[in-house]
């Protein structure tokens, strides 16, 4: 594979991009199989691509370009008091802010507010065509024209390549505290996520961890409050509250994917809290298969040893209905189910009509 | 009834293709009463394979058709087309499942938003967009509007809510996207599908997440004796670290309607008054109030009211949820603008709108969504009067010019729909409204779903 062209600036990128007849953006690669692509296909690193924009703390927002990397952006916002509630995960892995729209990837504390799609509000792309677009806007409440920057997340970059992107921010919680939970087994954990997510307490993130039965549960507000609230949930459930450290290692181990096998396949399936126990029970008939459960059961991250055929897990995940997107290591992209439409192709003509971005099929 | 019309009666049960003038006259217009077009029909199916049917007819025949919910919208989305039909989702209202442990609701589009609510509301859950028309809109408008309401800045708009659409597109097409899990795998199509202003096509299905119903509220109305004020004191608020459910400001002609419609009462003297309303547990919200209090408090306000129980935290939310409805008693005619502003420009904005409406001698008042800077300024007009409504419009233009210089938006959660047809390409350059076109090409290659709305047609931009 020849080596990434590296622009600097939004009109470079325009530049890479017509340069050739086939490119995909590429970050920090902490998600690999998402630019596993043909050889024909050239890559554009947004490596040098990078640098906050605009920070207007008094408005919730900052605009950046795509290549900057999430570690920068949250050292900014932190300064400021504020923070992405999306929760970007691999941030001490290195990767961006254009990776993670593309990938559609959201962490634990996505559980609260919503995922990236729910704090991204514009951006400015190069489609097909080499055109510099800029679709949404910079406040944030907008309806005006489509919503490119939503459909963005989870495109794999295959309909048009970021060149800077504008958020939302929040202010973060006066404090938080994290609390374990341990349970009998999966089916006990699935409840304790579908009765915690429906209480009173408007949780932080609620998260099962790949043992299956500790339920990891964070609140975030005033700090008094918090002591109240931790009391009332281990009256309920046994469990324990963790210290400020404690939590942060738990929490960074399950952003960063320390808990999965490395340089193996690691796969993210969009699930309900229902399927939980049958999701565990495909990892328990998959010798070593790893599962961590995130967003109170809504995303489950699977990730398989070397001795598990990817195959095996597909055919599982089909049988659940459920679809999924394969990260990194080797196995099908969408390694879940999938449904084709004649619109998905009618779109991609619209934005590419070149097919100058490699198609999801890729 | 042409012969084409003949063939579109059969794919409904009888007498559910209206064509009658008298009937027809029901539909002419929406909320944005200025504008009327009497459509070719008006069809009500009963089912949503029925709307399949009807959309893949009008596909065959070329026929333009325009969704309609409850015909609410403010900016013309549902305004029928001259030679086309509408198509009326209301008798769509079946609630298709309510997953409390999953807290998802299905929807068919002809559901009004706050029946959700209602129908969550034993399980301790809502459904969270609150529009001020909640009690008439419905959810398929609500998504073809990506509507807001008084609880953005926290919780978002519709799209933030809206899981899954099983819709037909303008080619016919059926398609299903996500589901009842809150993440989604491959592009947002959802994301992209709300707020596409019925260009796309017609959602038959949408699934919604609930929330829980927020424990406790604190809400407080704090009145001013300026709009700057006003606008300072939200500052203080966002720079205080709080995040509020709500923020919002009525100026003094919206609290003169709101006394006269539903004779709310408000501090005397006050140029402005201001609603912060916080939500939670019950022990965040203990905390919280104390330093909103605080907040408030430094800020100078004439006189502040903390709602001492449900009941006048009612009060409060009646009087600002009427104020449209408020301002359309004191005048024959309003025009309600919906452009967006960035946050710590609102005073500035406000001072210019207020300049504006003294020269050109229109009343205007003003309700807004603070804590988005979504402005709601109301252009009150007297329609019987010689070019009483080309002076409206032009105060509403120069509005909306001064959103866009300011780095806002020309609509926060209105649409653009026919009346800001002229702004949206000052908003975006000739290669971005040409990208929007594309994609509209692509969900709508005839050009069937709502033509003339959003963006002018064809044979009229010549
Ligand atoms: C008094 C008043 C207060 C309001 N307050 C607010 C507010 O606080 N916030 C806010 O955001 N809006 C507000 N609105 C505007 C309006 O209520 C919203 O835009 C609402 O979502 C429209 O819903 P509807 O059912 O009336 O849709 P309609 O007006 O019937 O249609 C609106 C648009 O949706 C399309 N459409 C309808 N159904 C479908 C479907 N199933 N599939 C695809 N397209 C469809 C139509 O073609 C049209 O373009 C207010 C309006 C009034 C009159």
């Amino acid at each position: 594979m020849s080596i990434p062209i590296t622009p600097t600036t939004p009109a470079e990128l325009v530049e890479a991009v017509r340069s050739r007849p086939r490119v995909l953006a590429i970050g920090a690669r902490t998600k690999p199989r998402l630019s596993q692509v043909p050889d024909d296909v050239c890559l554009i690193s947004t490596g040098a691509l990078h640098g906050i924009v605009e920070y207007e703390p008094e408005e919730f927002t900052f605009t950046a370009l795509a290549g900057t990397s999430l570690r920068e952006i949250n050292q900014a916002l932190t300064e400021k008091g504020q923070y992405l509630p999306f929760d970007p995960m691999l941030v001490e892995a290195g990767a961006t802010l254009g990776g993670t729209v593309a990938a559609g990837l959201s962490g634990p504390g996505r559980f609260r507010f919503g995922g990236v799609r729910d704090f991204i509000l514009g951006v400015r792309f190069v489609d097909g065509q080499g055109r510099l677009l800029r679709m949404g806007g910079k406040v944030v409440k907008n309806c005006a024209g489509f919503d490119l920057p939503k459909f963005f997340v989870g495109s794999l970059g295959r309909y048009g390549m970021l060149a800077e992107i504008t958020f939302k921010v929040f202010p973060v919680p006066a404090s938080r505290l994290t609390l374990r939970l341990t349970t009998s087994d999966a089916e006990a954990a699935a409840k304790v996520l579908t009765e915690a997510a429906n209480s009173r307490w408007e949780l932080d993130a609620l998260d099962l961890l790949p043992d299956s039965k500790t339920v990891c549960l964070r609140l975030a507000g005033p700090a008094p409050a918090l002591e109240a609230l931790s009391c009332e949930v281990l009256a309920r459930w046994p469990g324990q509250v963790l210290s400020v450290a404690e939590a942060d290692a738990a929490w960074t181990e399950l952003r960063e994917f320390r808990w999965a096998h490395s340089g193996c396949v690691l796969v993210k399936v969009a699930i309900t809290p229902a399927v939980v126990p049958a999701l565990y029970a495909v990892a328990r008939s998959l010798e070593d298969t790893r599962i961590h459960v995130s967003a109170g059961g809504n995303v489950a991250f699977v990730s398989l040893p070397s001795s598990v055929p990817a195959a095996a897990l597909q055919e599982r995940l089909r049988a659940l209905s459920l679809p999924a997107v394969c990260l990194s290591g080797n196995a099908p992209l969408w390694c879940g189910t999938r449904t084709d439409s004649a619109i998905s192709t009618a779109v991609k003509q619209a934005l590419d009509p070149q097919n100058r971005f490699p198609g999801l099929d890729d | 009834m042409s012969d084409a019309l003949h063939r579109l009666a059969a794919l409904l049960p009888p007498d559910h293709l209206l064509t009658r003038p008298e009937h027809l006259a029901a539909y002419e217009s929406d909320a944005l009463t200025a504008f009327r077009t009497t459509p070719l029909a008006v069809a009500i199916p009963e089912t949503t394979d029925e709307v399949v049917a009807l959309v893949r007819f009008c596909h065959k025949e070329g026929l333009p058709f325009v969704a309609r919910g409850s015909g609410t919208s403010l900016s013309g989305g549902s305004l029928p087309v001259a030679d086309g039909i509408v198509i009326a989702l209301n008798r769509l209202t079946r609630i298709l499942r309510l997953d409390p442990a999953q807290r998802i609701a299905v929807v068919q589009p002809g559901v009004v938003n706050a029946q959700v609510s209602l129908a969550a509301a034993p399980h301790k859950l809502h459904f969270a967009p609150d529009p001020s028309s909640a009690l008439i809109c419905t959810i398929g408008g609500n998504v073809a509007f990506n509507s807001g309401g008084a609880h953005c800045l926290k919780y978002g708009m519709t799209a933030n809510h809206v899981l899954g659409i099983k819709a037909v597109l303008g080619t016919g097409e059926v398609v299903e996207w996500g589901g009842p899990s809150r993440e989604h795998i491959g592009p947002d199509w959802c994301g992209l599908f709300n707020g596409s202003e019925g260009l796309f096509g017609i959602a038959l299905e949408i699934t919604l997440q609930l929330l829980p119903r927020a424990e406790c509220f604190y809400t407080v109305l704090a009145g001013y004796r300026t709009l700057e004020q006003a606008g300072d004191a939200v500052s203080a608020v966002i720079a205080g670290g709080l995040l509020p459910g709500a923020i919002e400001i009525m100026d003094a002609l919206a609290l003169e309607a709101a006394v006269a419609a539903v004779h709310a009462d408000y501090p005397p003297g006050c140029e402005a008054v201001l609603i912060v309303e916080l939500e939670g547990p019950r022990e965040a919200v203990a905390v919280d109030r104390v330093r909103l209090d605080e907040i408030i408090r430094a800020s100078g306000p004439v006189e502040m009211r903390p709602a001492r129980d449900g009941e006048e935290r009612l009060a409060i939310w009646k009087g600002r949820k009427s104020a449209f409805s408020a301002v359309g008693r004191i005048s024959p005619d309003f025009i309600v603008q919906d452009g967006v502003v960035p946050r710590r420009r609102l005073g500035e904005a406000l001072r210019h709108i207020g300049k504006f409406a003294a020269e050109s001698g229109v009343r205007c008042a003003n309700v807004f969504h603070a804590g988005d800077g979504n402005l709601h300024p109301l252009i009150v007009y007297d329609g019987r009067q010689e070019g009483a409504l080309k002076r409206a419009e032009a105060l509403a233009g120069r509005i909306l010019k001064m959103c866009i210089e300011m780095g806002g938006s020309i609509t926060g959660e209105h649409g653009v729909g026919v009346e800001k047809l002229d702004y949206l390409p000052v908003m975006f350059n000739a290669e971005e409204m040409d990208c929007m076109a594309r994609l509209r090409a692509a969900f709508d290659p005839l050009t069937i779903c709502n033509p003339g709305k959003k963006f002018r047609r064809a044979e009229e931009r010549k």
